[in-house]
C-alpha cells in the first residue's frame, strides 16, 4: 500500500517560513499572493494496511500535535 | 554528585556540557543514546547540537531513544533534568515540557550573547541568581522561537515556570529583546515539579573567562548548591 502524509503548521501558529516565501512571490511580480504556508509531504510504502497504526505514527512521529496538523491519504 | 551528559547522533555540546560539570565537581559520565538505564546520577543533561540532524522537527527523533524511556522514569522520581538548547527541544518533543519551539521569527539561525533575565529562583537551577538578575549568555539556533497555547502560557505564569526571558542590557523584557520571536520573550522553562528545565541559550559556553561571559555559571552553581544540600539532608 501507498499512502501520503501531508503535515502542515497549524492555521494559529505563524508560520515564518510560509511568511517569508510569500514575500519572496511578491517580490516575483504576485503583488497579490495573501498568504502561504509550508508544511512537508511523505510519500510511504508500507506491506499490509494497519491504518490504526499509521495514525498513531502520524500523531506521536510526523507530526507534532503542539502546532502541526497531518492528514492521512491512504492509496490502495 | 554524580552527572550524565546524554550523546545523541548529533550532539556537539556533550563535550562543553562534560568539561564545565567535572569543573564543578560532578562525577561525570557520557551515556550514548542506546543506553537502556540512566539511573543512578543526580543530573541528567541532554545538550545541544542536531540530533539526528534535525530530520522531521528538531528532536522530533532523539525523543524515541531508547535513554529516553529511562530519563521520563528518572525524572518522575525527581532526578534533575537539564535540557540545553537541542536539549530543550527533545524535552518539548518528549513531553516532558509542555509546549514547541519552531522556526526562529526571522527564518534565521541565530549565534549571538543574548541577555536574560532571571524570573523565578524557587527551583534547582537558579536558586544562587536573584529574580531580575540579568545573564550574558550566547544563543545558536534556528528554531527557537518558543510557542505553546494559551492554557499552557496561563499555567506557565501563574506557577512561575518561566525561569528566564530574554531582555535588553536593563532587564527590561521587551520586544526588540526577543531574538527569535519566542512567545512572550521565554527563554526557559521548568516542568510542575521544577525538576527538568529547557532552556534555549547555553549556560555550559559561558562558564571560562575566556568565553566573554561567565554568567552561565549561576545555573551550575545553584545546581551544586541543591544537590549539596539534597545531600547534607
Amino acid at each position: 500500500m501507498k499512502a501520503k502524509v501531508i503535515v502542515m503548521p497549524k492555521l494559529s501558529i505563524l508560520d515564518p517560513q510560509g511568511v517569508a516565501v510569500r514575500e519572496a512571490m511578491r517580490h516575483h511580480g504576485l503583488p497579490g499572493v495573501k498568504s502561504v504556508r509550508v508544511g512537508k509531504m511523505l510519500e510511504v510504502e508500507v506491506d499490509g494496511a494497519d491504518e490504526a497504526k499509521l495514525h498513531e505514527i502520524c500523531r506521536d512521529l510526523l507530526s507534532n500535535p503542539v502546532v502541526e496538523d497531518y492528514e492521512l491519504v491512504l492509496e490502495k | 554528585m554524580r552527572a550524565a551528559v546524554i550523546r545523541f547522533p548529533g550532539s556537539n555540546c556533550d563535550q562543553d556540557c562534560h568539561f564545565v560539570l567535572r569543573e564543578f565537581g560532578f562525577d561525570t559520565d557520557f551515556l550514548w543514546h542506546k543506553e537502556t538505564s540512566a539511573a543512578g546520577y543526580d543530573l541528567i543533561v541532554l545538550p545541544g547540537g542536531f540530533s539526528y540532524g534535525d530530520y522531521l522537527r528538531c528532536g522530533a527523533i532523539a525523543r524515541f531513544s531508547p535513554v529516553m524511556k529511562s530519563i521520563v522514569e528518572q525524572a518522575s522520581k525527581g532526578v534533575l533534568v537539564l535540557g540545553i538548547c537541542n536539549g530543550f527541544q527533545i524535552l518539548c518533543e518528549s513531553g516532558l515540557l509542555p509546549g514547541a519551539l519552531i522556526r526562529n521569527r526571522d527564518m534565521h539561525f541565530i549565534c549571538e550573547h543574548v541577555s536574560l533575565r532571571v524570573e523565578n529562583t524557587a527551583n534547582p537551577f537558579l536558586s544562587t541568581s536573584e529574580v531580575g538578575r540579568v545573564l550574558r549568555v550566547p544563543i545558536a539556533h534556528g528554531e527557537g522561537n518558543y510557542i505553546a497555547d494559551t492554557e499552557t502560557l496561563r499555567a506557565l505564569n501563574a506557577e512561575n515556570r518561566v525561569l528566564v526571558r530574554y531582555c535588553d542590557g536593563a532587564g527590561r523584557v521587551t520586544p526588540e529583546a526577543n531574538p527569535n520571536g519566542a512567545t512572550e520573550n521565554i527563554a526557559g522553562i521548568c516542568n510542575a515539579q521544577r525538576n527538568v528545565f529547557g532552556l534555549m541559550p547555553h549556560p555550559e559556553r559561558a562558564c571560562d573567562g575566556a568565553l566573554l561571559s561567565t554568567d552561565g555559571r549561576a545555573v551550575f552553581e545553584s545546581l551544586v548548591a541543591t544537590l549539596g544540600k539534597s545531600r547534607a539532608a
